[in-house]
């Protein structure tokens, strides 16, 4: 198990201030600031984040590729790095696994060589023979499906073969903790969904433990156990991909992770976990809310587009149902997107593509309690 | 066949791919495209590129044939002879001596060269080292320092007895006086020093363009940093290590300056000064010149073959991705005061202490090391000297007239030459590009006799004008010419012509309306830096000039050999001034152009 505890780091070399992040006031700028998570046996566990979130170095700083300001990691009972006690194991003898964005697969070496490498350049008590050498080198390539390409040149390897090469000489080592680095962010959008589920499949079939950064939030979804969604070197939310995609638990993560319907309301009453808000358009009913907000706060309400049920007849018996007009129709082939009016309000709704209401067209939609989210307002 | 834009071929034959030193002929069947490319003689079109070629052409072979020719012709003017290789090679001309001392000095000013602008370029691209400015300032001392210049600064600072070194550090601190820059090691010291800029230059480029995550995931792999230095770094740096190396052997090979003023003085003959040597003796044996010649010329090939062979399985590194690096600089931790104070260090000795002797001594009556005497003596008379010299005007009026001459020729000539050779399919563009390269090997010397061999036999009267000059430099900086022009027309998407050709605009109008404007900037930056390597060409120049007609690179050297340090101290002040004031326009308009990458002489 991992655990990373009030993880800090800063940049005090002046170009970086210069040209990034500068806080107004002058006070030090933290590419992470404060960052504390988990990561179980046997896990996925996914840094998701836009670019700049922190997200990378944070990895890097687990990997000992980069000195945090402050914190502490541990893995399984070692210390790797604790600024208090002073220790900084390098990343040479950390005994991770890495997976580059750009997969650093070594151009002057042979496929074989580079996987072999990692065993050669352990300590010498630990070295395996030669001759075990090559088994496991040739284990793990039949793993991953390039037994066949073993004396090739590195580079004569298409991206998708380089990519798994990449894998296998991390895999090599049979590390504790593997650490992907936007693996899949270079290969084209057909090959990267197909890696999905290989790596998928790899990790659970391997029972890896790994840290997964990712922009990706479809990526991350699919990928994932655990998700921490990143932003301006803080994590947001910590949480399995359908509680973090159902229940997000800040407007960053909302906004971030799929599409979302955002409404200002006022909380009028509250029973239990439902909730009753009021809004410039009408009242709405949240059921099963998590943090149960004061009756007069401000909140704010988040709506996925597929929750939105869309007719054209008013049915009367359901709750949260509001009447708008059609404004756009985009028809995407698999769903179909409607854009309704209310008031002010645009409402996003996504549907099954055999629903098509023309622009112009009077509507009337409802959302189920349960699918009303409420985000605390910053 | 006809020369059509060929967009697709263009983008892989950037200037990265043909241009290095030798890159393999294609036979026979080139030559024959290429002629039935001439054969289109009435377009303008045709015209243009078939210029281009006969003069690159003309440049490039022509003064090579006659060198052999002479050299190879027995004394009754019929048949072959090998009488002036014995002649420069036998008896007692010491010949073993000074090819051990040329192979010598070469090979360990290119190793030094190389060893400090490796380690500095690594310090810059790779560390969080402060003063990284520094770096870049003291890469531009080989473009505003010329040779000759530093040369003179090191005499001043390690003559054996007037040295400052040695009477103002050693003799009070250690009582002797070690420092001897008029030896082999001096001048390997000196030529290093001048050359290390350019390797830094070379070595900053090859670690900006390799991924520092290939070096992490072999950390991350367990490897020490030893072994990560060993087995990563240093191989996937071989391939530009190995074309530097020979980039500083050959230029080292051809440098005349250097053992000009240190080793002649001991009696220390390397080819170069040999040549001149020489050929400054009577009777002249324009024979055995000829012969020293083309034994520089078998050498500095044999380090091309050398290097190429070298290279012959790291032809295929250039991989992965096309995805920018982000830089992530190496924390030097407790150990970035000292790297600090190593750059500082570095910048004074090789910056500082040359250019402020240089400009302490033009204040001097006579040169000596600093004390109360010296100091209290100081005065401008030297430079009122250089003031009224007559001679001085001339030169600088005949160096600004080759060098400008020279530069806008070049430019011409080599953006019609990179047109055809990277956006037409015109079979003979590779023969084309490599003759456009060949003067990059040939030593300045070497061409400056060739050339003298061509037009002392011409009845056309340029030998001894200010022509023969322009011709030699003209040879000498086309291969730089042609990487300005060639960056900057690999920079334009061919779509841009093909638009224009789809409006309507004839090929000229095209390359004159598009093309031309586009370039302009690197062109112009190209244009620059010739001017400016112009005014430091001594090695050619020392063999084709005639009095009156002299340039200021060599009113320098008269000034060396007639011994008159101080004044020649003044007149170097004033090149300095005059060169720092062309390389800060240059970088205004060249800094997009990669001026900086290019300041090999």
């Amino acid at each position: 198990m991992l655990t990373v505890e009030s993880l800090k780091k800063s940049y005090d070399d002046t170009a970086v201030r210069r040209s990034k992040r500068r806080s107004d006031d002058g006070s030090r700028v933290f590419a992470v600031g404060g960052v504390d998570f988990e990561v179980h046996d046997g896990e996925l566990f996914t840094l998701l984040g836009p670019s700049g979130c922190g997200k990378t170095t944070t990895l890097r700083s687990v990997a000992g590729l980069e000195r945090p300001t402050g914190g502490r990691v541990t893995l399984g009972g070692r210390v790797l790095f604790d600024d208090k006690q002073g220790i900084n194991i390098g990343a040479n003898r950390r005994g991770l696994g890495m997976v580059f964005q750009s997969y650093a697969i070594w151009p002057h070496m042979s496929v074989f060589k580079n996987v072999s490498f990692p065993l050669e350049v352990m300590p010498r008590a630990k070295r395996p023979g030669r001759k075990e050498i090559e088994e496991r080198v040739e284990q793990v390539l039949e793993v991953i499906e390039l037994g066949a390409y073993a004396s090739r040149p590195a580079t004569k390897l298409s991206g998708g073969q380089q990519q798994r090469l990449a894998l296998a000489r991390a895999l090599v080592t049979r590390p504790e903790l593997m650490l992907l680095d936007e693996p899949l962010s270079n290969l084209d959008a057909k090959l990267r969904e197909n890696m999905r589920f290989e790596l998928k499949r790899l990790q659970r079939e391997l029972n890896l433990t790994a840290i997964y950064v990712t922009h990706d939030q479809a990526e991350a979804l699919v990928m994932s156990s655990r998700i921490a969604v990143m932003n301006q070197g803080r994590i947001e939310q910590i949480g399995k991909p359908r509680e973090i995609y159902t229940r997000p638990a800040t407007r960053f993560v909302a906004e971030f992770i799929g599409t979302s319907n955002f409404v200002e309301a006022k909380v009028t009453s509250v029973r239990g976990d439902e909730v009753e808000v009021d809004t410039p358009q009408g009242r709405l009913l949240a059921h099963k809310v998590e943090k149960v907000p004061l009756v007069g706060d401000t909140v704010l309400i988040s709506i996925r587009p597929e929750c939105v049920d869309l007719t054209r007849e008013r049915r009367g018996d359901v709750p949260n149902e509001w009447s708008g007009t059609v404004l756009t129709r985009a028809f995407m082939g698999d769903v179909v997107d409607h854009i309704v009016g209310v008031g002010n309000l645009e409402i996003r709704n996504r549907s099954n593509p055999t629903l098509s209401i023309p622009p112009g067209t009077e509507v009337h939609f409802s959302v189920a309690p349960d699918k009303v989210t409420l985000v605390p307002v910053d | 066949m006809t020369v059509v834009p060929a967009p697709t071929t263009s983008r892989d034959d950037g200037p990265g791919s043909g241009h290095g030193v030798a890159p393999p002929p294609r036979g026979a069947a080139a030559g024959a495209r290429l002629l039935r490319l001439l054969r289109r003689p009435l377009s303008l079109q045709g015209l243009l590129v078939g210029g281009a070629v006969v003069v690159v052409g003309y440049l490039a072979v022509v003064p090579l044939g006659y060198l052999i020719h002479d050299t190879f012709l027995s004394a009754d003017g019929r048949g072959v002879s090998f009488a002036a290789f014995s002649r420069a090679y036998g008896g007692n001309s010491q010949s073993g001596e000074m090819l051990l001392n040329s192979l010598w000095f070469a090979l360990g000013s290119a190793a030094l060269a190389l060893v400090l602008g490796t380690s500095l370029a690594y310090i810059q691209v790779r560390t969080d080292t402060p003063f990284k400015g520094l770096f870049f300032a003291a890469s531009l001392v080989p473009l505003i320092v010329p040779g000759i210049l530093y040369a003179t600064s090191w005499i001043f600072l390690g003559d054996p007895s007037s040295g400052i070194l040695n009477s103002l550090v050693f003799k009070p601190l250690f009582g002797s006086s070690p420092v001897n820059i008029y030896s082999v090691w001096g001048m390997i010291w000196v030529q290093g020093l001048h050359l290390a800029p350019v390797a830094f230059l070379l070595m900053v480029a090859a670690f900006r363009a390799m991924d520092p995550s290939l070096e992490e995931s072999a950390a991350m792999s367990g490897a020490s940093r030893l072994t990560v230095l060993r087995r990563v770094t240093v191989p996937l740096l071989r391939p530009a290590m190995i074309s530097g190396a020979l980039l500083m052997f050959v230029q080292s090979l051809e440098s005349f300056e250097v053992p000009g003023l240190l080793g002649l003085q001991n009696g220390i003959y390397v080819f170069t000064s040999r040549i001149y040597f020489v050929l400054r003796a009577y009777p002249i044996d324009y024979g055995a010149a000829g012969a020293y010649a083309i034994g520089l010329l078998l050498i500095a090939a044999a380090g091309v073959l050398f290097s190429s062979w070298l290279q012959r399985s790291s032809r295929n590194f250039q991989t992965v991705t096309g995805k920018a690096f982000r830089p992530r600089p190496v924390e030097l931790g407790r150990a970035r005061p000292f790297v600090g104070a190593g750059v500082i260090l570095y910048f004074l000795i090789t910056v500082v202490l040359p250019v402020a002797v240089l400009v302490y001594a033009s204040l001097l009556k006579y040169y000596a090391a600093p004390s109360s005497k010296t100091l209290s003596q100081m005065t401008f008379a030297n430079y009122r000297t250089v003031w009224h010299q007559p001679l001085a005007f001339t030169a600088l009026k005949n160096s600004l007239i080759v060098g400008i001459g020279a530069a806008t020729a070049v430019m011409v000539l080599t953006s019609i030459v990179s047109w055809v050779v990277l956006r037409t399919r015109a079979r003979g563009r590779r023969l084309l590009d490599l003759l456009a390269f060949t003067p990059i090997v040939i030593p300045g010397l070497v061409l400056g006799l060739a050339l003298s061999f061509v037009y002392l036999r011409t009845p056309l009267p340029i030998y001894g004008t200010l022509l023969i000059l322009l011709i030699s430099y003209c040879t000498r900086y086309l291969p730089y010419g042609m990487r300005y022009a060639s960056s900057a027309m690999a920079q334009m998407s061919p779509e841009l012509e093909e638009s224009a050709a789809v409006n309507g605009a004839s090929w000229f109008q095209t390359f004159r309306r598009v093309l031309l404007p586009l370039m302009s900037g690197g062109i112009l930056a190209g244009w620059v830096y010739i001017l400016v390597v112009s005014f430091r060409e001594l090695s050619s120049t020392i063999l084709l000039y005639s009095p009156g007609k002299e340039v200021l690179s060599v009113l320098i050297w008269e000034q060396f050999e007639n011994g008159q340090f101080t004044t020649l101290a003044a007149l170097g002040v004033c090149m300095v001034v005059l060169l720092f004031l062309l390389v800060s326009v240059a970088y205004r308009f060249g800094a997009r152009f990669g001026l900086q990458n290019d300041s090999a002489n």
